[in-house]
């Protein structure tokens, strides 16, 4: 196994190990507010601080806390920055909480937040997993943004409030309602697998040099 | 009238799967044999029918003193509720306990559940509103997960290219499915 280092700690999440593309985790934030790219920007943004604190916490207090009950202590962790954010942004985005709705306060459930906090906070150190969080939330975020992206354009014809194709184009109201959150991330996890699909065809065929046979595999 | 409502509106019209992705971590995951999904579906119910009520008599008798501690304390009563049942079921069922395996204890980190009591609250539902929302819903999730158990049983023999097998093809399946339940929207017009 490779050293670890800041730096590809970081990169790995943002694309190697992308949270909803790759490890499809967090699916009901993704799918649920992404509606319109601003508002996966926001939801991106919480997430973000919510998982960079917690690991910073769980990863200083890992000595700590004792075995049996560390899922609680994660979760209580992670509820009580959830309680931040929700005030925070109650407080001075009112118009993004009000669009957010109830789904701020459920990214307490967000399998990606907890799931870093039992695979990478609470076995290393601080930096390396502040590295680690801010990777993977950045990944979320970017992940976010784009679903939300080609759900506004293709639903509203705009993209972040600005209009795209003028008064002719008939938008495709489906895609900002939810059958369009399946769909879109359907299609973009199909791109994901033909890439996937075709490196590792690649170095199969570098490793044995013979062509590839199209078909059924024979075992 | 009003409680057909709530119930009929939490089952199809707003399902809480198909209409507001909660509770997508289940619905891909258990969804692969058809008996494992209904009794998913069922103990989804039961977590949801407990929660309700826990979250009402919190919300009456508790949280009016501190209403910041609102989202670690309907956590703490979710994680409760799981454990209660994870032990309930290990003790009758335990083929059914190897067979739900890690998903089980999932169900705490479970959006609906969470979810159902953050609308409750948001609603002002009273108790009886609350235990029949909570039904409703539960009963959503799990027709949910046995249409989709249904539907993926009979597509893993189609022929369908292997691009699209997998995670890609449920998405779609599920996105036909919250068409169709779109459907339901003008069943009460007024």
């Amino acid at each position: 196994m490779s050293e670890k280092n800041l730096q590809s700690e970081f990169l790995k999440g943002i694309w190697q190990e992308n949270p909803v593309f790759v490890a499809v985790l967090g699916l009901c934030p993704s799918l649920a507010v992404t509606n319109s790219c601003i508002n996966g920007l926001a939801m991106g943004a919480a997430t973000f601080f919510v998982l960079v604190c917690s690991s910073i916490l769980v990863s200083a207090l890992k000595s700590v806390i004792p075995k049996p009950v560390r899922i609680s202590m994660y979760v209580l962790i992670i509820a009580t920055f959830v309680t931040i954010v929700d005030f925070s942004l109650a407080a001075w985005l009112p118009d993004i909480h009000k669009a957010l709705g109830a789904f701020i306060a459920l990214i307490v459930v967000n399998c990606l937040i907890l799931g870093r906090q039992e695979a990478f906070a609470s076995k290393n150190p601080v930096g390396l997993s502040i590295a680690d969080a801010m990777g993977m939330a950045l990944g979320f975020t970017l992940a976010l943004t784009l679903i939300g992206g080609i759900r506004e354009i293709l639903g509203n014809g705009s993209l972040l409030g600005f209009s795209l194709f003028g008064p002719h184009f008939e938008p495709w109201v489906i895609m900002v309602l939810p059958p369009g959150g399946f769909f879109t991330l359907g299609g973009l996890l199909m791109v994901f697998q033909y890439w996937k699909d075709r490196k590792q065809a690649r170095l199969r065929a570098e490793q044995n040099r013979e062509p590839l046979v199209k078909g059924p595999m024979v075992v | 009238m009003e409680l057909l409502w709530i119930f009929v509106s939490a089952c199809v019209i707003n399902n809480f799967t198909l209409a507001y992705f909660l509770g997508l971590c289940p619905f891909f995951g258990v969804s692969g044999r058809l008996d494992t999904a209904l009794k998913m579906g069922v103990a989804n119910t039961f977590v949801l029918t407990i929660t309700s009520v826990c979250a009402y008599l919190l919300n009456t008798y508790f949280l009016v003193y501190v209403p910041y501690l609102r989202l670690i304390s309907y956590i703490f009563v979710i994680a409760s509720t799981v454990q209660l049942t994870e032990m309930l079921i290990k003790k009758m069922s335990p083929v059914l306990f190897k067979a739900l395996g890690i998903f089980l204890p999932l169900i705490t980190t479970n959006c609906a559940i969470l979810g159902l009591a953050l609308f409750q609250t948001n609603r002002e539902y009273n108790f009886v509103e609350g235990v029949v929302f909570a039904l409703g819903a539960g009963a959503g999730l799990t027709l949910a997960l046995v249409i989709m158990a249904g539907i993926r049983r009979d597509t893993e023999l189609s022929n369908v290219q292997d691009l699209v097998r997998g995670a890609a093809m449920n998405f779609f399946i599920a996105g036909i499915l919250s068409m169709a339940f779109m459907g339901f929207a003008g069943l009460f017009s007024s």
